[in-house]
């Protein structure tokens, strides 16, 4: 075990992952000689050289569509986007390709291949640095979408998400990268996709979240001092732990759900309607979101009021148990 | 660095239609592959020609036709080996014949079938591409790929004159070039994306000028010339089996054809031109050609027109025959571990499919 940061913990399980199978390479702009504008592929270059950590041209949508072609070509292929927002010239491939050609082949080829990226917003940075689009990514058939939230599970998960079978997407907590440490277990560590992590239980309320918003729930439930709040981190979106959702719901009869992204049809909607489809006769009160809102990512001097915070969420929690 | 070559602005050509011009030999084709040639493009046309036939009866979807593109098609897969790679985009539905994969198949995929999925290993043809350009970026992908593995494969991504202003194009040809991937971006200039002319398209005199700005030759070929494409081809990938990296071949034509069966060019196009073309379709252009060489003769072409015909009869029998897909391929092959709500679902649309 070692005390590591967010993106230490991906910097190592790239290190061990390359180390352990010869067909895993990284592609992605700045990923090799500057070793990622995050530092999350440093060394990487150095030590399986620069075709294994490749520094692409600046194309989105080229980097993920070479990739389709290199899976072709036997390579399990690690995809970064710089940022959130700059993913979005990659969506083009991942609808019309990624998430359709394993179908398309009729199950005869497949694409292990996986897109990492930092997202969401709070670090005071210009315009599309913040973004929080896991909808988009969620919403696509054929892949797979998870968001760690602790420095063990980005690890974990990203060492689950180069050895899957299918294309998987992996956004990161930047908001997190440096400020959060953990434990994380040496060599190789695997936490398994499909299944939510409970962050902290409780008995009143739970709290979904996944990413950036679980610190921020845990940081309410601490605030909440007379409520049992239990803590629930998706982890992975798609697929969905959804027997873990709906323990929780029933062993606490009160939900919200958290996330950064807009509200219209983000993924806490999703999670609500699950909820009110197969839990309502467990339900004390409705299901509420705490969410951005439906706007453009706001400029920085005024993120603070887009992004949920404790305050938010507590009030939330305190109106769910007045209902 | 890849040497960057003036585009040629004359088209390339090798057959001569006793017009002055004269017949060319090409270097290495004899009797037997002339033949072999020839025998892929009837192939290709009586599968086109059947299939617009097939769609007016009912018997296949809406169809992307190819009529005299048979020779680009033709003249660049036997300038490949098998182990090279064809991404083919709708135009070149029907490429995969040319790698020995049944007529069935691709009648089942313009049918909406899913015997028409195939994997594209066993031929080494990638998956037909419906968006236009986005698989170039593909095909770039997997010749960098190979090259990085050491193996000697080469792809060639087929694409069209309006694919050259998407987006995905040019990242694929960039990429392509970064990394000397040994890729032939061959382009079907037919002159129209659906009613769109050329000149709407692009203000680059050529289409293979594009080539100068991603550091690659581009050179132009008669389209409709199959050993002009043949050979520009084989040029292309001696390149890129020596290290040399991407050549972009723009193969120019004029599409003699509807767009596509649910299309009516009349609105649009010039059908002078088009009889024009029609004339001197590409099938009939090296037919004279062979005829000229001493090569064909009616009974030899005779007996290869049958036999591509009782392909597509047989395939379309095939076809017709497949039984009707299961409801429970909805849910099949999207992933190899799927959601665990796909088995819910199934048993929900089975139980209202009563």
């Amino acid at each position: 075990m070692a005390e590591l940061s967010i993106v230490e913990a991906i910097n190592d399980a790239f290190h061990v992952e390359l180390e352990r199978d010869p067909s895993v390479m990284v592609l992605g702009e700045d990923v090799g000689r500057a070793g990622g504008v995050f530092r999350a592929t440093a060394g990487l270059r150095d030590k399986f050289g620069p075709d294994r950590c490749f520094d692409t041209p600046l194309a989105e949508a080229g980097i993920l569509g070479s990739a389709i072609g290199l899976c072709m070509a036997g390579w399990r292929p690690v995809c970064e986007m710089q940022y959130d927002a700059f993913s979005y010239p990659c969506l083009d491939q991942l609808i019309t390709h990624v998430g359709r050609y394993r179908w398309r082949t009729g199950g005869k080829m497949s694409f292990p291949l996986v897109v990492r990226m930092p997202y969401g917003g709070g670090v005071r940075a210009p315009e599309l640095h913040d973004d929080s689009p896991e909808t988009y990514y969620v919403h696509t058939p054929g892949v797979k979408v998870a968001i760690p939230s602790t420095p063990s599970d980005a690890k974990g998960i990203l060492t689950a998400a180069i050895r899957d079978p299918d294309p998987v997407v992996v956004l990161e907590p930047k908001l997190h990268y440096r400020t959060l440490k953990g434990e994380v277990p040496d060599g190789e560590h695997v936490v398994p996709l499909g299944k939510a992590r409970l962050a902290r239980e409780g008995d009143d309320v739970t709290l979904v979240a996944y990413g950036s918003m679980v610190p921020l729930c845990e940081q309410a439930a601490d605030v909440l001092e007379d409520v049992s709040v239990e803590v629930l981190d998706i982890r992975t979106l798609k697929p969905l732990d959804e027997d873990a959702l709906l323990a929780s719901a029933a062993k606490t009869g009160r939900v919200v759900i958290v996330q950064e992204a807009p509200r219209v049809c983000g993924f806490a909607a999703e999670l609500a309607a699950i909820l009110a489809e197969k839990a309502i006769l467990d339900l004390r009160g409705p299901v509420l979101r705490v969410t951005g809102y439906d706007v453009p990512y706001p400029y920085w001097q005024i993120e603070d009021a887009y992004m949920p915070s404790v305050e938010r969420v507590t009030a939330a929690v305190r109106k769910l148990l007045d209902f | 660095m890849a040497q960057v070559l003036p585009a040629e602005r004359d088209l390339r050509r090798v057959i001569g239609d006793a017009d002055g011009a004269g017949d060319r030999e090409v270097d290495g084709l004899g009797e037997q592959e002339l033949l072999e040639l020839y025998r892929s493009m009837v192939l290709l046309r009586t599968y086109d020609e059947r299939s617009v036939v097939y769609h007016r009866q009912g018997r296949i979807g809406t169809y992307a036709i190819f009529w005299n593109h048979e020779a680009m098609q033709a003249g660049v897969v036997h300038a490949l080996d098998d182990a090279d790679w064809i991404f083919p985009s709708y135009r070149e539905s029907a490429i995969g014949l040319l790698r020995g994969m049944p007529p069935t198949t691709v009648l089942s995929w313009w049918r909406g079938h899913p015997a028409g999925w195939w994997n594209p290993a066993d031929y080494n043809v990638a998956s037909i591409c419906v968006p236009i350009a986005t698989h170039v970026p593909h095909a770039a992908g997997l010749a960098w790929g190979k090259k990085l593995k050491g193996e000697r494969a080469c792809a060639v991504a087929f694409f069209g004159d309006g694919a050259t202003s998407e987006g995905s194009f040019h990242e694929g040809a960039n990429f392509a070039a970064v990394t000397g991937a040994p890729l032939i971006l061959l382009c079907n200039n037919n002159q129209w994306a659906i009613s769109t002319p050329l000149e709407a398209q692009t203000r680059a005199e050529t289409l293979a000028d594009k080539a100068i700005g991603y550091g690659m030759p581009g050179v132009r070929v008669d389209g409709t010339d199959v050993l002009a494409c043949y050979e520009a081809a084989r040029e292309a990938v001696a390149r890129g089996r020596a290290g040399e990296g991407p050549t972009f071949i723009e193969a120019l034509s004029y599409r003699s054809a509807p767009h596509a069966t649910a299309d009516d060019p009349r609105a649009y196009i010039d059908l002078d031109r088009v009889e024009e073309e029609r004339k001197r379709e590409c099938v009939g252009r090296f037919e004279g050609y062979l005829r000229r060489a001493g090569i064909l003769h009616d009974d030899l072409a005779e007996s290869i027109r049958v036999e591509a015909a009782d392909a597509m009869r047989a395939g379309i029998a095939a076809a017709e025959a497949e039984p009707p897909a299961d409801v429970s391929l909805v849910f099949e092959h999207a992933y190899v571990d799927p959601p665990s709500t796909f088995g819910s679902d199934l048993d929900e649309l089975r139980r209202t499919l009563g």
